[in-house]
């Protein structure tokens, strides 16, 4: 997660007639023949096309129009470069309109994929009962102005904090005890833990559900899916914590413990503040995971319709496992409270996200 | 390293000329014969200290056991599964326990076949935009573009199922049929249908391994992205001046120095991101319709992966069953955790071995 950024690179010299003024070599030029070439290639080629593709063809649709477009453009404007140009300057253009058209697919992508959300969800969103309500003796087929996702919020969040109060306390102890205290099992301890990064999240929901569930008899209850939710968190909370507790500067633990203070104290006092906001970045990364976790609540905790504060009795909806439900239920208007719960779940993971970015940049401020 | 203060053990004592007043020394009994004797230091730990040093032992000791023992109890679970089933566990791809007939050949083919296609999708696109990031993108909007992949990274799988399911899956339709028309000859690409007609059937092509490939490679593309990126940003600055100064195009600093040099970062990343959507559930599970046969064709309806099989079958399985289920679990654990292992290797070996941190 670290966003160093790239010095351009720059070529200084002493120019003959410059004084001894260093100038860096301008890389991005932009003369009129590159911006004109560019533009007429797009627009010959969108005219060529539509002609073709548009009335000749027997293809039609959207996404094929714009693919014929794209290709078309670069055979386009390769030809127009190669009139002026040499050969590297062609394959550069080239090479740089694949590039920034593969960021722009991932790009437009991304937004879609919230946009979309949020304007399926909007219809939901917009009822204030939508967040006052649950689902109790509501049925799929009501309209929007009746039922909430109310149960299913508050049961995501005793789940998480269930899930967090383990998996807490737990992963950055496992980090100290890694970074600080050392030696070869703590060696193991780390390919242990990075190994159980690679678990799939379905598969701890089953461990769950086999060992607690159908072993030990226990309801299907939020508790169930909060401890699978911990064996997903636990893994990646331990590994970013040890990460930010390893680049720590030894220098500052020397400095505490030249000060006579004892190791725990120094650790205390030290390493666990100096760390502390990527220690937060790990909390908030894993819960940002777990928050979205569908597979292993739907194995552990059932979905209820009604309000359940009670994470040891009684199924517990949760935020996802109400998408996933609504969904697969086909009713069209339990479909738009689905996204209305999955723009509710964007949002926490926005915020979150928007948390992760403050409390980056307030490390790399702080005093190294 | 941090050097350790309580380092315990013996420090070479020294002998000066000039006097050095040491208080419990007798200097009266000093003999300049007599052999140098190390001075014991003997800073034993406090004991606040011991017992930091246990409770963090014991807490990591407690993790390390809790987590191998899941893989352990998930190991377990293949001795009774096999002994049932025989080897041909492996080898069948029916899911059937009325006939008592159970395998995951077809769920482990699925599992792979998507991860493939999610791959093919994701690799050029993660490629792209790593290199329009770490070469392309003007200096000031580079931070808000990582921060957006990472947030790509950061959106739960239920929402990209949500947007392959009803965004994508019309859209794709016509290029799903148009692979199959023009590149049908190719066995995985062939549909089960008149490819030709002019009434297609539509549902020939929906619910399928492509399309639920396209939502995965969603999930996939930030995690490749972000490896790439971290590697293509530490490709050394000297060799992109040396290359430019010799009169390089952009494309050629990224040819001979970004891509050799984050050769590692390249196929760790991608191995990485198999590693994701091998795993991927809810996603397949929400897109695919169940099927339980190997199903090469790879734009037609039906698929199995045995997260999907497992989230399908939990419930209404019997003990024995549900051992099977778990046994496919570690199968399916023990595949991520080799292509995820290999990839951290690949990664780490690499002349760029700081980008491991993903």
């Amino acid at each position: 997660m670290s966003t160093e950024s790239l010095p351009m690179p720059s070529v200084s010299g002493n120019l003959p007639d410059g004084a001894g003024e260093d100038r860096p070599r301008e890389l991005a030029v932009r003369t009129t023949d590159d911006v004109l070439s560019f533009f007429g290639s797009l627009f010959g080629s969108l005219g060529a096309v539509w002609i073709v593709y548009g009335e000749l063809l027997p293809e039609h649709g959207l996404l094929g129009f714009i693919v014929c477009w794209y290709l078309s453009f670069l055979a386009l404007y390769t030809a127009v470069t190669a009139m002026s140009h040499p050969r590297p300057v062609v394959v550069d253009r080239l090479m740089r309109a694949i590039i920034c058209a593969g960021a722009g697919i991932v790009a437009f992508a991304l937004a879609t994929t919230i946009i979309y959300t949020f304007v399926r969800g909007w219809p939901a969103l917009h009822h204030m009962n939508f967040y006052t309500q649950d689902m109790n003796a509501v049925q799929p087929t009501d309209p929007l102005t009746r039922g909430g996702v109310l149960h299913a919020v508050v049961g995501s969040l005793i789940e998480l904090a269930i899930a967090t109060a383990v998996a807490l306390p737990l992963g950055i102890a496992t980090a100290v005890y890694m970074t600080e205290v050392g030696g070869p099992l703590a060696r193991t301890v780390r390919t242990v833990v990075e190994a159980m990064t690679a678990l799939p999240d379905l598969i701890a929901g089953l461990f769950v559900y086999t060992l607690l569930i159908v072993g030990l008899g226990m309801q299907k209850s939020g508790l169930a899916a909060a401890i699978a939710l911990t064996i997903t968190m636990l893994p990646i909370i331990a590994r970013s914590a040890e990460l930010s507790l390893r680049v720590v500067p030894g220098g500052l633990r020397e400095a505490g413990l030249a000060l006579g203070a004892p190791k725990w104290r120094m650790v205390w006092r030290v390493v666990l503040p100096t760390a502390g906001a990527g220690l937060a970045t790990a909390l908030i990364l894993a819960f940002a995971r777990a928050v979205g976790e569908t597979a292993p609540v739907l194995i552990t905790s059932g979905a209820s319709t009604y309000f359940n504060t009670n994470p040891v009795n009684n199924p517990m909806n949760s935020l996802p496992l109400f998408v996933y439900s609504g969904v697969r239920s086909g009713e069209p208007n339990f479909i738009t409270r689905a996204f209305g719960a999955a723009s509710l779940l964007l949002i926490i993971v926005l915020v979150v996200f928007v948390l992760i970015r403050f409390l980056a940049s307030r490390q790399k401020g702080s005093v190294r | 390293m941090v050097a350790h203060p309580e380092h315990r053990g013996w420090v070479r004592g020294q002998r000066r000329s000039t006097a050095v007043t040491v208080p419990d020394v007798d200097i009266t009994a000093f003999d300049p014969e007599a052999p140098d004797k190390p001075r014991f230091i003997h800073a034993g730990l406090a004991p606040s200290d011991r017992a930091f040093n246990g409770v963090s032992t014991v807490i990591g000791v407690l993790v390390l056991v809790l987590t191998a023992a899941i893989g352990f109890f998930l190991a377990l679970q293949l001795i009774p599964t096999i002994k049932h089933y025989g080897f041909s566990f492996f080898t069948e791809t029916d899911w059937n326990p009325d006939q008592n007939k159970l395998g995951v050949a077809a769920a482990l083919f699925g599992t792979v076949e998507i991860g493939l296609i999610a791959l093919a999708i994701a690799f050029p696109l993660a490629l792209c935009t790593a290199l329009f990031i770490t070469e392309f993108a003007p200096r000031r909007i580079k931070a808000t573009l990582v921060s957006l992949v990472d947030l790509m990274a950061a959106v739960p799988s239920i929402v990209y199922g949500l947007w392959g399911f009803f965004l994508l899956q019309p859209h794709v339709l016509g290029l799903s049929r148009w692979l199959a028309e023009y590149f049908g000859w190719i066995p995985f690409l062939s549909v089960d249908t008149d490819a030709h007609s002019a009434t297609w059937a539509e549902t020939q092509f929906t619910a399928s391994a492509f399309i639920a490939g396209i939502a995965v490679a969603m999930m996939v593309t930030p995690l490749t992205c972000a490896v790439m990126r971290g590697v293509f940003a530490q490709a050394p600055i000297g060799e992109r001046e040396a290359a430019l100064a010799l009169g390089s195009t952009k494309w050629g600093v990224i040819r001979t120095v970004v891509l050799p040099f984050g050769r590692g970062g390249i196929i760790g990343g991608t191995m990485l991101g198999l590693g994701r959507a091998l795993g991927e559930t809810i996603a397949v599970l929400l897109i695919i319709s169940l099927v339980y046969k190997v199903n090469i064709h790879a734009l037609q309806v039906g698929a199995i992966t045995t997260s999907s099989l497992i989230a399908d079958r939990f419930g209404d399985s019997t003990s024995l069953q549900l051992k099977a289920l778990l046994a496919a679990g570690f199968v399916l654990f023990a595949l991520t955790l080799v292509v995820n292992t290999i990839a951290g290797m690949i990664v780490t070996r690499s002349r760029s071995g700081a980008a491991t941190e993903i």
